[in-house]
């Protein structure tokens, strides 16, 4: 993967909560076997009308956005289903980061797995965030390294990750290679347990 | 020191830990299926890797499947995908349940039909509803494609040791309420994020009550409440469920196996980072009126109002999923009609459940307005059911009979809600769009489908059930 550490933009607010992955990619998009090219059906039913027209007043069809590299939601982002195409289509349409107060478990760690890079911030922290970015087109500067996000008025939030993650993230490492290190460990594990 | 069946499995599994990083864990059982699979597969591919060991792999084909006209997949992209995981399959040495195989069925029905599902094992799947798994107590949990391809390749994976949460039911079930009643409840009560990075013990009488298929529905629906797994300590009713099932020891084996199995239930005097209390008897048959299953209520229940809500945000979300659904604030359960019922998912599709929602409907009609299929979970419940005569049951009122499948849980298949309208159903997921772009679920159990099939709109099944009693 990608590796990631600072990135500017201007940010999305996509101001809704316990966004699931059925919205983020519907399932007649599942049925490919490639890993790429899912941009095109984020969000598939909320941008777009039965009848195949632009949701006009969908966040993401404002042209304040197109761009943006940078989604901002609310709580429990990535909620239900695994499907890991739902992190492959918001990295494929061009975001590479999402803010929000929570996020869920699995998709948190798909996130990881591809070099989407998932910030946690407070809830009163992204309410501001969510405010600013609707009032006018707000940038922030985000900064693994520094675990920070600074907005283009200078105003800056901390965020807390997993440093296991934070490493593999700004490497763009693949983790099953980090893995095969431990083949030693794995092995004895199976003949301890007569697994082997 | 006193611990908890998580902390038991878990630190049996720890292959390697150090400060700083989470847990390599080792998986004892890997499930596959078409859709979560084909990139991991190519992954291998491209970095000259193979599959460590295949034999703690079981792989079916579910998402997609047709659930009549089992020969022609028309949707090629579609036919592709079911055809790439055979390719990968017979490749890589997977053993595979498919399309034509007489054990074929979805994924979470089958691993515990066949007895792949144990106490003790770690279990994951590319999809959230491993959790089901977690019934027999284990440790199974829903991955993405990512940690398909690791586990493929080194049979581990790196975890970060979740907290751990007890939910305790205490009491008895009243009459005629349902394991799926219980887990919704659960839901509603405390919150569709409420699980986030734990894994929820449930315990309690009416717990320990349930039969292996009861407490698979509540398992399955863990992930619901956002818990990474759900699971529920071994004892005899497990062990009764797993014996001479196919991939279970037989003889002394088995003997040895139970006496271990039994050893993980959580001690006494287990501590838990959080526990919540249920009572039994507040718990009523269910019905979801929103777009996440924590949206619901007892069917004696009207639809909430906007103010009955403190939060600007919670208004506006019941707005929201109100417009999506077509429902008014304030309106009772009972008043809301449906045009279809679908009976089957991996939370609600074995013999169990089709043998209860059979007993609602014999020898009445389906609504005229109403059409509803059943999809018995795997192929052996499908013969199962029709070895007693159910499928003859839900034929006669009207009913379809299908073939084994995830079908109209997601609507990857041809089975598919209309846009506008309503379904009853039994499965897991009540997001927009789930059984069809714009199509509304109301999540049920199977008797309380059953009945709003007959009544073509939500009726209390325990008023049906009362007259025949």
């Amino acid at each position: 993967m990608e590796p990631i550490n600072e990135v500017v933009s201007v940010i999305t607010p996509l101001d809704r909560k316990n966004v699931d992955t059925d919205q983020i990619i519907s399932k007649e998009f599942l049925k490919r076997i490639e890993r790429t090219g899912f941009g095109k059906y984020l969000f598939y039913h909320w941008r777009h009308n039965a009848d195949g027209t632009e949701v006009a007043d969908f966040i993401l069809n404002d042209e304040r956005f197109k761009g943006s590299k940078i989604l901002v939601a609310q709580e429990n982002f990535g909620c239900g289903s695994s499907r890991e195409h739902a992190p492959w289509s918001i990295l494929d349409y061009g975001f590479n980061v999402v803010i929000a107060p929570s996020f869920a478990d699995i998709f948190y760690n798909n996130c990881m797995k591809n070099g989407l890079l998932p910030i946690k911030l407070k809830p009163a922290e992204v309410e501001e965030l969510l405010a600013t970015g609707q009032k006018q087109s707000y940038s922030v500067e985000v900064n693994l390294v520094e675990q920070t996000v600074t907005g283009q008025d200078g105003k800056t939030y901390s965020f807390d990750i997993d440093p296991y993650y934070k490493e593999m993230l700004l490497n763009g490492w693949d983790e099953i290679s980090l893995t095969f290190q431990y083949e030693e460990q794995i092995a004895n594990y199976e003949r301890r347990q007569k697994l082997a | 020191m006193a611990k908890n069946i998580i902390e038991k499995i878990w630190d049996q599994h720890i292959v390697y830990e150090e400060q700083g990083k989470p847990d390599l864990l080792y998986i004892d059982l890997h499930l596959l299926h078409e859709v979560t699979s084909p990139q991991a597969f190519e992954g291998l591919r491209l970095a000259n890797r193979t599959v460590r060991r295949p034999d703690l792999c079981f792989a079916t084909m579910d998402h997609n499947v047709p659930t009549r006209n089992r020969d022609a997949i028309k949707d090629p992209i579609a036919r592709k995908q079911i055809n790439t995981l055979q390719t990968n399959c017979d490749e890589f040495g997977i053993p595979l349940a498919n399309m034509d195989h007489p054990d074929q069925g979805i994924v979470h029905i089958i691993g515990p039909e066949l007895g792949l599902t144990q106490p003790g094992k770690t279990i994951v799947c590319g999809d959230s509803h491993t959790s089901t798994h977690g019934a027999f107590g284990a440790i199974a949990f829903g991955i993405g494609t990512s940690e398909v391809e690791h586990v493929l390749s080194t049979q581990t994976l790196w975890q970060s040791k979740p907290k751990t949460m007890e939910i305790r039911i205490n009491g008895k079930l009243g009459f005629g309420v349902t394991a799926k009643d219980v887990i919704l409840a659960i839901i509603a009560k405390f919150g569709i994020d409420m699980g986030t990075g734990h894994i929820i013990e449930f315990t309690g009488e009416a717990i320990r009550n349930l039969t292996m298929e009861e407490r698979m529905t509540v398992c399955n629906m863990s992930i619901e409440a956002g818990a990474k797994a759900g699971l529920i300590s071994p004892d005899e009713t497990t062990v009764a469920y797993l014996k001479g099932r196919r991939y279970v020891p037989e003889g002394n084996a088995f003997e040895e196996a139970a006496v271990q199995w039994l050893s993980l239930a959580s001690d006494d005097g287990a501590t838990y980072d959080t526990i919540l209390d249920m009572n039994a008897d507040e718990i009523e048959p269910f019905v979801t009126w929103g777009t996440n299953p924590s949206m619901g209520s007892g069917i004696s229940a009207n639809v909430p109002y906007a103010k009955d809500f403190d939060s600007e945000s919670d208004k506006a979300a019941l707005k929201k999923a109100l417009a999506y659904m077509g429902i008014e604030e304030g309106v009772p359960l009972t008043s809301i009609e449906i045009q279809h019922v679908f009976i089957g998912s991996c939370t609600n599709a074995r013999l169990s459940d089709l043998r209860a929602a059979a007993k609602v409907i014999a020898g009445k009609k389906v609504h005229p307005s109403v059409t509803a299929i059943v999809v018995p979970g795997s192929r052996t419940v499908k013969k199962q059911a029709e070895e007693e005569g159910l499928d003859a049951v839900f034929l006669e009122s009207g009913f379809e009979w299908r073939e084994s499948g995830c079908s109209m849980c997601l609507a990857m298949n041809d089975d598919v809600v209309p846009a506008g309208e309503r379904c009853a159903s039994t499965s897991n997921r009540n997001f927009e769009g789930r059984q069809g772009a714009g199509a509304r679920t109301h999540l049920v159990s199977p008797a309380m489908a059953a009945a709003s099939a007959i009544a073509g709109r939500f009726v209390d099944v325990r008023e049906l059930q009362a007259v025949h009693s």
